[in-house]
């Protein structure tokens, strides 16, 4: 019951990705909310599972999206992976987990997306889509990170209560 | 009697009398300050909850103010797009707002209000008073997905005005409109008016989409290149119009497999 909490959380996420985030720009580039969610939930420690998560966000951005559905999924999937390894190893210091995770997210999903469109015959320019895309998706992403993760942290506390110690 | 009629008592009158009215005044003056003293608090309190009545008057106030701006602003869109659909008769059109952009970065995508139910079809054109925004990519049943021209996988066939050329015009991550295929022998020029030529059945003839800004032309290369200044703002789209009546022809099928 506790993971119907996903439900509202990545609903609100994507619409607020839609409506708001969408239009603030830099140069060419912009935060992907729902990533940075979805990696600040999946590196709380009371959290036990968040593949559902991933599947969930990316099928959802995939339907907003004029993007092959299979790509945000397979990239949030990739998000909640690096964040298992990383809470394991940087379990000491979240925040570094949490910028870590955030940063290689967001080029996972900049290839990710890149090579796709690559495939089905869209031209890109190399240097348009690092110097105006990722480079600037990135460090959104990076200033989005330290409010979502907590945020997402008072969610997971509400979500998970401690046990009371008697 | 005699006296006060000669005038004897005037000076001790008058004494008497700034004295009375200087203690008159004391106490007048005291009982002012003491009735002030006495009745202040009540007035604090009112005046406080007045106060408190007229700031959420002016907060009401404000909100409306800030309404009816915006329907002011929704009703000068919709103006100029009824004056359009006047100018425009052989299409038919319906309205619709713009409620989301793509989540991705890399494609240049709306959202509209207006969907199935509607009867807005797959492969419609969108367009708005300044010119040509795009067609309907994906559509559900109160909702569609709107290509723009901006996106890297749009093109768009058009023809210059003044040149009488045709060309293809393609897209970007960034948004920007590049004019490809030009003969190296046609006249391209700064200011050039763009438009859709109507081949290969994606677009209706003659929607306005820019104006050339920046031509590139190299001998060595097989075609001129040319920079397009759309005359739709992209980022500030609210209301567009679909072209309803429009019936996109697909020649997918036509086209030689390579």
């Amino acid at each position: 019951m506790r993971n119907l909490i996903a439900v509202p959380v990545i609903i609100l996420a994507v619409i607020l990705q839609s409506t708001v985030i969408s239009s603030i720009k830099l140069l060419s580039g912009f935060a992907d909310l729902p990533l940075v969610m979805l990696a600040a939930w999946a590196l709380q420690e009371e959290v036990d599972t968040t593949w559902h998560w991933a599947v969930a966000t990316g099928a959802l951005v995939g339907f907003f999206s004029g993007i092959s559905w299979p790509v945000p999924v397979v990239s949030y999937l990739v998000v909640v992976t690096l964040a298992q390894v990383f809470q394991r190893r940087v379990w000491q210091a979240p925040l570094l987990a949490m910028f870590s995770v955030t940063f290689l997210g967001t080029i996972v999903l900049y290839a990710i997306s890149f090579m796709v469109l690559q495939l089905s015959g869209v031209s890109l320019s190399v240097t348009d889509v690092l110097g105006l895309l990722a480079l600037p998706g990135i460090l959104l992403n990076m200033l989005l990170a330290i409010p979502a993760y907590a945020v997402m942290r008072d969610l997971a506390r509400w979500v998970y209560p401690a046990p009371e110690v008697e | 009697m005699a006296l006060a009629l000669g005038g004897y008592f005037s000076s001790g009158s008058n004494i008497f009398t700034s004295s009375l009215i200087t203690v008159q005044s004391w106490f007048s003056s005291r009982f002012a300050a003491l009735q002030d003293f006495v009745t202040a608090p009540r007035d604090i309190a009112s005046l406080r909850q007045r106060n408190s009545e007229l700031e959420a008057e002016v907060s009401e106030l404000q909100a409306q103010v800030i309404q009816l701006q915006q329907e002011v602003g929704e009703t000068q869109i919709l103006a100029a797009l009824v004056d359009f659909s006047r100018a425009n008769p052989e299409n038919q059109y319906r309205a619709a707002a713009v409620i989301g952009r793509d989540p991705s970065p890399f494609l240049q995508y709306v959202i509209i209000n207006r969907g199935s139910n509607d009867g807005i079809l797959r492969g419609m054109p969108v367009v708005t008073d300044q010119g040509l925004v795009g067609r309907v990519d994906a559509v559900i049943a109160d909702a569609a997905r709107v290509q723009l021209i901006t996106d890297p996988a749009a093109n768009v066939n058009i023809r210059l005005q003044n040149a009488e050329e045709e060309a293809s015009l393609v897209g970007s991550v960034t948004g920007d409109l590049t004019l490809e295929l030009v003969p190296q022998d046609a006249s391209l020029e700064r200011g050039d008016l763009v438009l859709t030529s109507g081949l290969g059945g994606g677009y209706p003839p003659d929607l306005i989409v820019g104006q050339v800004v920046n031509v590139r032309s190299r001998d060595f290369d097989l075609f001129q290149q040319a920079t397009v200044q759309p005359v739709v703002d992209f980022n500030g789209l609210q209301i567009v119009l679909i072209v309803v009546n429009f019936k996109p022809v697909d020649i997918a099928p036509l086209e030689p497999v390579p």
